[in-house]
């Protein structure tokens, strides 16, 4: 197999791409999705101080070292779950990668900090666990950039979970979360701007980058998200995929531009009445931001806090 | 040689030559979903493995969406 670009021995194909790359284009490649994707949907300016959400996997460490290649400025915030030995070894892969590399990384530890773990803040919600993560992930990145000063919280999610959550948003007609779903959330309520730079690229090429670039990952999944929709979403994508590469792209791109406009109206029309949570003064409908709510219910129980202190 | 498999952690032996899409046939796996790495670099799918050849199967898929 020949590298597409300089006929030189390849070691990944792109099959959506019908093209094949040594590891020097192949990361060059990712670089430069990366950027098309920042100027495309207008996600940075050099100027912006960038927090990046890093979990310990390989999008996020992806993304954290493409953007400084890119010569962006950008520190890391890692939330500590209490997901048991799994926390304990996405921690440390989040750590190393930092340290090895003399960047700030800011810490978060649900346990420690708010009293309660994922898996015993889902049972007392009665939510399962990927819902209490996402709600939890989405206040703590908010707060994290308010109290830091940060211009705009960076996520690692690739084409393959956008096409994913695109593919359970539509199968349900959630209108609204049709609205938000763009790889741009702009800076509005009180929320910090939100950008994904992965979203032209798919996880199996993140994982390659890690390979090639030598950053080590947590590869283990997460215990929590075992036979959860969104991986068989994946699955039922992926299976349409390999029949016909290039749909997951065309899939989502293809959303972006000619359907995502005509739910916009049901996303804002649900963000107008926003105030602040009368608990920590984040943007919510209610009194009680949901975040607040989570906290309450999970503390009202016995908590077995996470192992790390 | 030796094939290690993630998610769960185990480890196969495989008797070699055998091609990169040969071997993922045989273990019923999509090479859009997985990587294989050989000592600490990608191999492509034509690539030839070979008795004492230290192979890792790496899934790429991950979950956890709410």
């Amino acid at each position: 197999m020949k590298c597409t670009v300089c006929k030189g021995p390849a070691v990944i194909d792109v099959r959506r791409a019908n093209a094949n790359f040594c590891a020097e284009h192949f990361l060059k490649l990712c670089r430069d999705q990366v950027a098309r994707a920042i100027k495309d949907f207008a996600m940075l300016s050099p100027s912006d101080r960038v927090l990046v959400a890093v979990s310990g996997g390989k999008d996020s460490l992806a993304v954290w070292d493409i953007l400084l290649e890119l010569g962006y400025q950008v520190d890391g915030l890692y939330l500590g779950l209490g997901i048991g030995d799994y926390s304990d070894s996405s921690g440390a892969f989040a750590r190393s990668f930092a340290s090895e590399r003399g960047l700030h990384l800011v810490e978060v530890d649900l346990p420690t900090d708010h009293g309660f773990d994922i898996p015993t803040g889902a049972k007392a919600a009665k939510r399962v666990p990927c819902s209490a993560c996402g709600l939890s992930k989405r206040h703590l990145f908010d707060e994290a950039a308010r109290t830091g000063g940060y211009d705009v919280v960076v996520t690692g999610h690739n084409l393959d979970d956008e096409a994913a959550v695109l593919f359970g948003n539509v199968l349900h007609w959630q209108a609204d979360y049709l609205g938000r779903q763009l790889p741009v959330l702009p800076a509005r309520h009180g929320f910090p701007k939100k950008v994904k730079p992965l979203v032209r690229l798919g996880e199996r090429e993140m994982a390659a980058y890690c390979v090639l670039r030598g950053i080590d990952y947590i590869v283990e999944e997460c215990p929590m998200a075992t036979g959860n929709k969104h991986l068989g979403y994946k699955e039922a994508l992926n299976a349409i995929e390999a029949q016909s590469p290039g749909s997951k792209h065309d899939f989502y791109f293809g959303f972006l531009a000619r359907a995502s406009h005509r739910f916009t109206a049901d996303s804002e029309a649900e963000q107008r009445e926003l105030g602040a949570c009368e608990r920590c003064g984040a943007p919510t409908p209610g009194d009680v931001c949901a975040f607040c709510k989570l906290v309450a219910r999970a503390t009202s129980v016995p908590v077995e806090l996470g192992r790390r202190a | 040689m030796k094939v290690l498999l993630r998610n769960p952690k185990r480890e196969l032996e495989v008797k070699g030559p055998v091609r990169v899409h040969a071997l993922l046939d045989r273990l019923e796996m999509h090479r859009d979903t997985v990587l294989v790495i050989v000592g600490d670099t990608l191999v492509p799918g034509d690539a030839l493995l070979e008795d004492g050849d230290e192979v890792e199967i790496r899934p790429v898929i991950s979950g956890g969406a709410e």
